[in-house]
């Protein structure tokens, strides 16, 4: 994870530093002259070579110093904070949502093995895993709060907001992790100890709750956490279509503004976010599966 | 060998069917000039945001351009992105991949931890962050969804040479003298292939989404250029004055992403039998 981290901040530091043009330039504007610009570049420590520069980013990103937003002329790391709770309530949400919904459409077609039951769910599952997000929230958008009007259709301010983006955003990871669900149950469902179960008298509701769900349950997990961190990189295009003022619209804003600043941060913070998590769930894995244990091999 | 697969393919229904939905968006794509009833950039101030009719099926937008026939030159673009970005990434990851497996030691972990750092971030965080040094435009997607599909290929590819290479008849071969790229161009390449055209065939499916994604956030192809998720750029608006012209557009990349995820799926269970997936 320390190493997946690192590379991500050389990644996004060198990334950076590769765009042509001068942001000590285009920070003082077009018509500062010479003077001023080569003050500022000194002030931004742009005259130090990379790697210093790169140190001194790092060190100072370690320490939640990201630097200060060229737009918005504000500390970039309170600005994200200040916008987090959006992006982490839709991203939670929608994590949510999609395990919720995977797992029993997943169960449901594993038990319905080749019937109706579960062609259906693969056919809905699918086509979820298919649609763009952001699409699926115009549409969305459309019957249920322009024709029905059963929700608000964009802003962030009543807990009602918050339904349309968190169903949007669950939408592709739902499928996902409902064909990840139907596999795991179908292999397990066609092991020994379940046939033993069975064998044994047990209900078949208990067999597929207690024996089977139960194992096919951890291979699902490390999905879930998969998952998340690729709901938190969706907020930006479902924020996008909602108008919610969170992490991932300030990235895009960021980039249309060319706030490098601002654009370093973002990315970092919500790549280093995806990283722990990916992590975190691994780490998870060798809890609830104590056949895996990280690093003991 | 190959006709038993082309047979178990035939009899695979779904994926013959998405098979020919995915013809039909090509033939789509190379006609779009005699298909569509107006030019992909006409405008017509006087008849913007209209509904369904005759003249314009499925409504027109803000400027009064024709949906359907910027969904048929859309095709030309999303296809056209798809195919060139996930043709590079295939050729790109190949040739790390095959570097790595023959190479092994330094080489070869230098190479994957850096795949693993792409890995590391989301697709579409990748995507943007390439855009920012690139800058928009069609070329830039292109490039941007093309890096994203390069260490999935890198990792299929060096997995699969990494088994070839210890097999016996790889030392037999080096044993007659055989060089090293004779070795990976005659026997490495070939065996690598059925995992590849598989992986390829999905990935046009996620190159699609990546790419729209990208343009409907303003970042990868610009308008006026008829891409299907530069057309939802203005998704809000059009949403409320012509829903026709806002749902064609998703519609069309849901048929299609879905096709290429079933053509793939099929393609594995035609191919390699071995991996047959329930």
């Amino acid at each position: 994870m320390f190493l997946a981290l690192l590379g991500t901040s050389v990644l996004v530091f060198f990334m950076i530093h590769m765009i042509p043009g001068d942001p000590a330039l285009l920070i003082a504007g077009i018509e500062a002259g010479p003077e001023v610009v080569e003050q500022l570049r000194r002030d931004l420590g742009l005259d130090q070579p990379l790697y210093k520069q790169y140190w001194s980013f790092l060190i100072g990103a370690l320490h939640g110093d990201f630097g200060t937003s060229i737009r918005m002329r504000v500390p970039v790391l309170e600005e994200i904070l200040e916008r987090l709770p959006y992006t982490l309530a839709i991203a939670l949400g929608g994590t949510i949502l999609a395990t919720l919904f995977g797992i029993t459409t997943g169960v449901i077609a594993a038990v319905n093995h080749n019937r109706l039951g579960d062609g259906l769910v693969m056919v809905i599952a699918l086509l979820a895993a298919s649609t763009p997000s952001y699409w699926l929230g115009l549409m969305l958008m459309l019957v249920f709060s322009l024709s029905l009007g059963w929700f608000p259709s964009i802003g962030i301010r009543t807990p009602a907001h918050y339904v349309l983006p968190i169903v949007t955003l669950a939408g592709q990871s739902g499928g996902i992790i409902s064909r990840m669900t139907r596999s795991a149950m179908l292999d397990v469902l066609g092991q020994d100890y379940v046939r033993a179960a069975r064998a044994r008298g047990q209900r078949e509701s208990v067999v597929i709750v207690r024996h089977a769900l139960k194992n096919a349950l951890i291979p699902v997990l490390s999905i879930v956490g998969l998952r998340f961190g690729n709901l938190l990189a969706g907020t930006v295009l479902v924020e996008s279509v909602f108008a919610i003022p969170g992490v991932g619209r300030l990235l895009v804003d960021a980039v249309l503004w060319r706030d490098y600043p601002m654009i370093q941060g973002t990315m970092l913070f919500v790549a280093g976010v995806f990283v722990v998590v990916n992590t975190a769930t691994d780490l998870l894995y060798g809890v609830v599966d104590p056949r895996i244990r990280v690093g003991a091999t | 060998m190959k006709s038993q697969a082309l047979s178990r393919f035939r009899r695979n229904k779904v994926a013959v069917a998405s098979g020919m939905v995915i013809t039909g968006f090509v033939v789509m794509a190379i006609f779009a000039p005699w298909l569509a009833p107006f030019g992909p950039l006409e405008q017509d101030l006087t008849n913007n945001y209209a509904r369904p009719s005759l003249e314009n099926p499925l409504g027109t937008d803000e400027l009064g351009r024709d949906t359907l026939s910027r969904l048929l030159y859309g095709s030309r673009v999303s296809l056209g992105i798809a195919v060139s970005s996930v043709i590079i990434g295939v050729f790109v990851g190949a040739v790390l991949g095959l570097v790595a497996a023959y190479s092994g030691g330094v080489v070869d972990s230098v190479i994957m931890r850096v795949m693993d750092v792409m890995l590391a971030l989301p697709g579409i965080l990748l995507g943007i962050a390439i855009v920012v040094v690139l800058g928009n435009g069609v070329i830039n997607t292109v490039i941007a969804v093309a890096v994203f599909s390069v260490p999935t290929f890198a990792r299929l590819v060096r997995g699969s040479a990494l088994a070839v290479l210890q097999l016996d008849y790889i030392m037999a071969s080096r044993g007659l003298g055989a060089s090293g790229v004779r070795i990976v161009l005659a026997h490495v390449v070939p065996n690598s292939l059925t995992p590849l055209i598989v992986q390829s065939t999905l990935q046009l499916g996620v190159a699609i989404l990546i790419a729209s994604g990208l343009s409907f956030l303003g970042l990868g192809v610009q308008p006026p250029n008829p891409e299907w998720g530069a057309m939802l750029s203005k998704g809000r608006e059009l949403v409320r004055s012509t829903p026709v012209a806002a749902f064609a557009p998703g519609m069309a990349i849901t048929v299609l992403v879905l096709s290429f995820s079933l053509l793939g799926d099929g393609l594995r269970d035609a191919l390699d039998p071995k991996l047959k997936h329930r």
